[in-house]
């Protein structure tokens, strides 16, 4: 009885209550069973081919086939290492990092933010010590999602800061220019900053210069995401509390003292979920690269499916990109709702 | 550090001491810095246009444009000029992001209501389809939607019919066409009827402010509605006709003529934009919910109200303060991501202005140009509208 009662308590409630369950539980049995036939029970797995797939279910050949090119690009196969250990290298040091005193994980941190992404990059276009050159034309995949994303990020933050005191300046000319830098970019959408970077920006430099394609729009994402950054860490910088200012110039702190040692490092720590909220977003739009002819991991599915071999492919290829997506949006999502969270029982 | 330190401090200690340097110098570098970049650009864009032999300025707009365009709302064919081009692009820009506002906000709040739901399948629907949907790239979900789902539809031959004159096929959605007669003298009656529908309820309002009568206004405004467009339509021979589309073939090549085609790029654009945004808009939703004090439905309650009362007359106004301002933010995002729709070649401005004509005329810096500004100028459109309607629903304090 008791099940009973708990049942009609939590889905039979009211009328309404009960048509929702019924109509829901109609939904589900409707969608899931089909689904998990086409994703487990009737698909393929094993083969090399796409004549392979003949069980009616999804066709996971054709993304095993294809793996390599979906996480790298048309970086060269035996090259591929150069990538693995710099995204190893990465990986090991996150998970050490957390287990670090305080003073190597200063030294750590510099580390990863300032020598070790130069030194990735230079790993991977080579051309030194032997490592043969790989242009940045061959770059796609999944790798080249993260390359773009994490160097966007990392150049956006500097800046980000600069606009967002320089918004809460009191000289006009800083900050007039730093609100309307960061008005436009937040006014236009990605996809013509892009247009912007391929085929405006080589008519402003001087002929003859060729800027090489990925950098100029990692240049144009930077600039794009330092306006949404300098406006998360604005709101850093109002929530730091008045007294904060009044107490660091009372001891003799200048305006650069203040805002390096005693403001930012607590405006940024408010602002963490923010600044991963900024990145999950930037992350999410790496695939408009297309419209500069670079591939990352969408576009090199949407190669793939025209490939004449793996026909009919897209919804397979389509869903393994939504899965890796997913994925990483959703850690990240988590991790910035658990840092709130913390954030709000130390406050 | 403490070397980096000293550094600062004495930059900090040069400035308190020189008000006027500190006043001066930033501002002054600042200046001299954008100059420097805006003359470095212009001067290597000019050396590199008359290199190329390409002139500059926005004279090109009235050349014949010569392509066309597969879906416009306006008349436009090969012969017209870029500047029409232009506003075809615009005003297929401005539809989707309509479109996929008035659905994202439907869903937004159906969904952000239904994960507060008490019972647990529905607020479990509703968190797997937000935390799904807005984890995943949105021009991925829109190549999902036109390259998998809308592909499954069948061919003209074969189309599914709804009631009787709806019909769907792989080639888009056929609706009837409306044929009027006489359209502009309906449309100057409804703005009329609007006209009095205003002054109407301003005299009411300062009638029952006066004297404490209250008119019976929300049924006299409807009277009015539905009285004045039947007396125009009956005095000006208003006529509506529908046009419904027609299956036809030519050479074996079956196809609907007649009625309106809604293209599938448009379709898969306006559900991949909604469902994405709705699932932002479905989280203000509950946060603005939550947000309500729980003494504010005890006290609600407690004076009386019912359920739906609490919720219409307390619960809604009081979130929908909370629930406007970062909504108004997801209209911008759903505004700019509707430039996505150049991925799957719906003729929005993007790809008519920025794609085509840029194609064919070569002038990058002026057609990116206009294309920014097109989209600065609506989303200060937007921003201005809803900042007006969040002024109207705010509390005013006296």
């Amino acid at each position: 009885m008791n099940v009973l009662n708990f049942i009609r308590k939590k889905f039979f409630s009211s009328p309404i209550d009960a048509f929702l369950t019924l109509s829901i539980g109609y939904l589900i049995y409707l969608t899931i069973p089909p689904l998990i036939n086409w994703t487990l029970i009737d698909a393929t797995f094993s083969g090399n081919t796409k004549k392979d797939c003949v069980a009616g279910g999804a066709c996971w050949v054709f993304v095993k086939m294809w793996f390599n090119r979906f996480l790298y690009g048309l970086y060269p196969n035996e090259e591929i290492w150069r990538i693995n250990l710099a995204f190893s290298i990465l990986i090991i040091s996150i998970v050490v990092y957390r287990f670090l005193n305080p003073k190597f994980k200063r030294y750590l941190f510099i580390f990863l933010v300032l020598p070790f992404p130069i030194l990735s990059l230079m790993i991977f276009s080579g051309g030194f010590l032997g490592l043969a050159p790989v242009d940045t034309r061959e770059w796609g995949g999944l790798f080249l999602t993260l390359v773009i994303s994490i160097f966007a990020i990392i150049f956006c933050f500097p800046l980000g800061i600069l606009l967002a005191m320089g918004r809460r300046s009191n000289l006009p000319v800083i900050k007039y220019f730093s609100i309307g830098f960061i008005e436009f970019w937040r006014g236009v959408p990605l996809i013509t900053v892009l247009f912007m970077a391929g085929v405006m920006f080589p008519l402003l430099l001087p002929s003859g210069t060729n800027l090489d394609k990925l950098v100029r729009v990692i240049i144009a994402i930077t600039l794009f995401e330092a306006a949404y950054m300098a406006e998360v860490i604005r709101g850093g910088l109002q929530a730091v509390g008045r007294g904060q200012y009044d107490a660091s110039k009372a001891i003799g702190m200048g305006y650069w003292k203040s805002h390096i040692f005693i403001v930012l490092p607590q405006a940024l720590k408010l602002v963490i979920p923010g600044i991963a909220n900024t990145f999950i977003a930037l992350f999410k739009d790496t695939p408009l690269v297309f419209v500069v002819g670079l591939l990352e991991i969408l576009g090199m599915v949407n190669l793939a499916k025209t490939n004449p071999y793996w026909l009919g492919m897209a919804t397979e290829g389509y869903v393994f990109v939504a899965f890796v997506y997913w994925i990483f949006c959703f850690a990240m999502s988590r991790y910035s709702l658990s840092i709130e969270e913390k954030l709000k029982t130390t406050n | 550090m403490s070397f980096l330190q000293n550094k600062i401090e004495k930059i900090d200690q040069y400035l308190s001491d020189h008000p006027k340097v500190k006043f001066i110098l930033p501002q002054a570098l600042l200046l001299v810095f954008i100059f420097s970049i805006i003359g470095y650009f212009s001067f290597n864009a000019s050396s590199n246009l008359s290199a190329r032999g390409i002139d500059t300025g926005f004279g090109f707009l009235k050349n014949k444009a010569s392509f066309d365009i597969q879906f416009s709302m306006i008349e436009f064919d090969s012969s017209m000029s870029y500047a029409r081009a232009y506003l075809v692009g615009l005003l297929n820009t401005i539809l989707v992001s309509a479109i996929g506002i008035l659905f994202a906000t439907l869903l937004g709040f159906f969904f952000g209501i239904l994960r507060l739901s008490s019972n647990p399948l529905a607020s479990g629907l509703a968190t797997v389809y937000i935390e799904t949907l807005r984890n995943i790239s949105l021009l991925l979900q829109i190549f999902f939607w036109y390259f998998t789902v809308l592909r499954l539809l069948p061919s003209a031959e074969n189309s599914i019919v709804l009631f009787d004159f709806v019909y769907a096929n792989i080639k888009g959605i056929y609706i009837p066409k409306f044929v009027w007669t006489n359209l502009n003298y309906f449309l100057y009656g409804l703005i009329f009827t609007f006209i009095c529908i205003y002054f109407f309820n301003k005299y009411a309002n300062n009638l029952r402010e006066r004297t404490g009568k209250q008119l019976p206004k929300f049924s006299i405004s409807l009277g009015l509605l539905i009285l004045i467009p039947f007396l125009i339509i009956n005095i000006f021979g208003v006529g509506l006709e529908f046009s419904y589309p027609k299956l036809d073939i030519q050479m074996g090549i079956a196809n609907y003529i007649g009625g309106v085609s809604i293209i599938p790029e448009l379709i898969a654009l306006a559900f991949a934009l909604s469902l994405y945004t709705s699932t932002f808009i479905a989280e203000n939703v509950r946060a603005g919910i939550l947000g309500i004090d729980k003494g504010q439905k005890e006290a609600a309650a407690s004076i009386g109200l019912t359920n739906t009362q609490v919720l219409r007359l307390i619960v809604i106004p009081q979130a929908l303060r909370i629930i406007i301002p970062p909504t108004t933010n997801q209209y911008l995002n759903l505004t700019k991501n509707s430039s996505l729709a150049a991925a799957i070649a719906y003729p929005d401005i993007v790809l008519v202005f920025a794609g085509t004509a840029l194609m064919q005329t070569g002038r990058a810096i002026e057609i990116v140009t206009i294309t920014m500004l097109t989209y600065l100028s609506l989303s200060i459109c937007i921003s201005m509208f809803m900042n007006w309607y969040n002024n109207k629903v705010t509390l005013t304090e006296r």
